[in-house]
């Protein structure tokens, strides 16, 4: 892993400069602190809504924790995966475009320690962005409803996070194998596409990293699902799996 | 830790390669080259767009395999039985034709970056840092985001984030090409300022470039190695004396006339070996310039065309490329003589399948 410090060191310096953690950050704060007030204020709203037409009967269910914690863990899996998608998109593929892989390896860098401080610096990025997003809707839900019991509202961020990389590495995997970034995204794009669709089918969807969300719901309502282990499985095996993978094409790919 | 510069001009090969070959689907981008360049040198490898000077780099810098063939670089095999272990890596220094690097980033946090890389750390680090700042030009700008360096700029920065691990061989790609005067001779210059510390190959399609810095030269078309040699036997060797006439008048059409009718009536006589009429201007090529030379105005005085010039002129490194591989440069490009200043003739456009896509 000849360089990994140093290429670590430039890449979250360049997550850092670019602005992208702080972006990626606010974003995810955002979603943290307005899951809770969606949660709380939605009924609320559509009931004033509702009450100005005449006629209209509107019966909506007093909001819960469950409902904060839910409307986080669809954020995340919705938006949030979108934006993992574009953050690892360009992650190779860029460097490969500007020439700055070709830079970066005609000197005395590994071309695994190359990939590695990519994928480190990504997965930097997306814990912190999740840790926000946790805080922001540990303080709310707290306010609006109740306090969520601490170990859970971690482990809720870890699977989550979990479910982040794993699309961000299946991204990089692709941005790694194609010179484009566009082409990279699209990949990304379907491979959420399909793993939606996949994680709608009994049992092989409960591999899916898409099934991370139910799983972080229970967790940050303080229960241990009986079913846990496949989604975060399914997580891992994806990152681990994209990251090989991207090794393997990587390390005999033409710059 | 930092390889000792190379001292001098040694015996020792540089870089070596035997049938290297590079093939893109149905095109033969190199076409088993045979090189040696000795270690100290400053070597121009020269050739037209396309001819696969940006694909020998490329194996030779490990960015690419080779169909065939092997090429050893520093004393590490880079393509071939063993190689690919990547340390050849601490012995290299690379400058790519565009380079564009991180605009985020500021020059000096570069070099840094390339020196940490090398092994530097701490004062040794800082001192590197400083050292070759000075050398390129460029310690003003060095706090400076590259995303706001002109073209020159980067170019300079390159060549020092290329030396800042002090590297046996160094390998400059098309060093000076998107330059202006100014900064093509400031480069120029820095890479003169290297002969001696480190084998220098550079790859350019600009004749004036390698006759100002390079002291050997290899000229590549179409993929094939046409010849290697230092840069002033070439010359002597390849390039026949030549003379250069001039027609006079007022009235261009009427002067170009003259000269293919001039031209027409040299050919014949003895000692000349080549006339082409370009023109108003008729170039003579002759094996024995001293007798030729009487001969030939002898038959000018009596020629009864005006003659504005009549002139020997010292062979180009175009002319040896005429000669050796028969592609004329385009007519509205100058061809300066050695030691001249400007951006220098340049082949045709062509499409190298080496070049990154």
């Amino acid at each position: 892993m000849t360089g990994f410090a140093t290429l670590l060191r430039k890449e979250l310096l360049e997550q850092w400069r670019t602005r992208r953690m702080v972006i990626v950050g606010v974003v995810f704060l955002l979603f943290g602190i307005g899951s809770p007030l969606l949660a709380k204020y939605t009924p609320e709203i559509l009931r004033a809504v509702g009450t100005g037409m005449p006629g209209a009967i509107v019966e909506l269910p007093t909001p819960t924790t469950a409902d904060a914690v839910g409307q986080l863990a669809k954020n995340v899996g919705q938006l949030g995966v979108l934006i993992a998608i574009l953050l690892a998109m360009g992650s190779v593929a860029s460097e490969k475009e500007r020439g700055t892989a070709a830079f970066l390896l005609t000197m005395p860098a590994g071309r695994g320690a190359f990939l590695l401080a990519k994928l480190v610096a990504l997965g930097v990025t997306l814990l912190v962005a999740m840790a926000l997003a946790t805080i922001g809707a540990s303080i709310y839900t707290a306010i609006l409803f109740e306090p969520l019991p601490v170990a859970g509202v971690i482990a809720m961020g870890l699977v989550l996070w979990l479910e982040l990389l794993a699309f961000a590495a299946i991204t990089f995997l692709a941005s790694t194998a194609f010179a484009s970034q566009l082409v990279a995204g699209g990949v990304g794009f379907v491979a959420l596409v399909v793993l939606s669709i996949l994680s709608a089918i009994p049992v092989v969807g409960e591999w899916s990293p898409m099934g991370a969300s139910g799983v972080a719901i229970d967790l940050g309502l303080g229960t241990v699902p009986a079913t846990w282990m496949p989604a975060v499985v399914g997580s891992i095996a994806c990152i681990v799996l994209s990251a090989a993978a991207a090794w393997a094409v990587f390390r005999r790919q033409e710059l | 830790m930092i390889p000792a510069p190379v001292a001098g001009a040694g015996a020792s090969a540089a870089i070596s390669t035997q049938g290297l070959t590079k093939r893109f689907g149905d095109v033969l981008a190199l076409d088993g080259l045979d090189l040696t360049v000795p270690a100290g040198s400053v070597f121009g490898l020269l050739g037209p767009n396309g001819a696969g000077k940006t694909t020998t780099l490329r194996l030779l810098l490990g960015l690419a395999h080779p169909t065939a063939g092997t090429a050893i670089v520093a004393g590490i095999a880079v393509a071939g039985p063993g190689a690919g272990d990547g340390r050849v890596q601490a012995r290299i220094g690379y400058l790519d034709q565009s380079p564009r690097y991180y605009g985020w980033m500021r020059g000096r946090e570069l070099l840094e970056l390339a020196g940490r890389l090398h092994g530097l750390s701490g004062s040794a680090l800082r001192g590197r840092v400083d050292e070759v700042l000075e050398v390129v030009g460029i310690a003003d700008a060095a706090r400076r985001r590259i995303g706001g360096y002109s073209g020159g700029m980067r170019q300079r920065l390159g060549i020092g984030a290329a030396i800042v691990g002090r590297p046996a061989v160094l390998f400059l790609d098309e060093p000076v090409s998107s330059l202006d005067p100014e900064g093509r001779r400031d480069v120029l210059a820095i890479v003169d300022r290297l002969r001696g510390t480190a084998t220098v190959v550079l790859s350019t399609h600009v004749l004036t470039d390698v006759e100002r810095v390079c002291d050997r030269v290899a000229i590549l078309h179409r993929g094939r190695l046409v010849v290697e040699s230092p840069l002033d036997d070439l010359v002597a060797r390849y390039a026949p004396p030549t003379f250069r006439i001039e027609v006079a008048g007022d009235d261009d059409a009427r002067r170009a006339t003259d000269a293919q009718r001039l031209a027409e009536m040299l050919r014949p006589a003895t000692g000349v070996a080549e006339v082409r009429a370009d023109g108003p201007t008729i170039t003579v090529r002759v094996p024995d310039p001293e007798a030729a030379g009487t001969r030939l105005l002898g038959l000018l005085a009596t020629a009864g065309v005006p003659i504005d010039s009549f002139a020997r002129v010292l062979p180009t490194l175009e002319d040896v490329f005429l000669d050796l591989v028969g592609t004329p440069l385009p007519p509205d490009e100058p061809t300066p003589g050695r030691g001249g200043a400007g951006s220098g003739p340049a082949w045709p456009a062509d499409v190298d399948p080496g070049k990154r896509r």
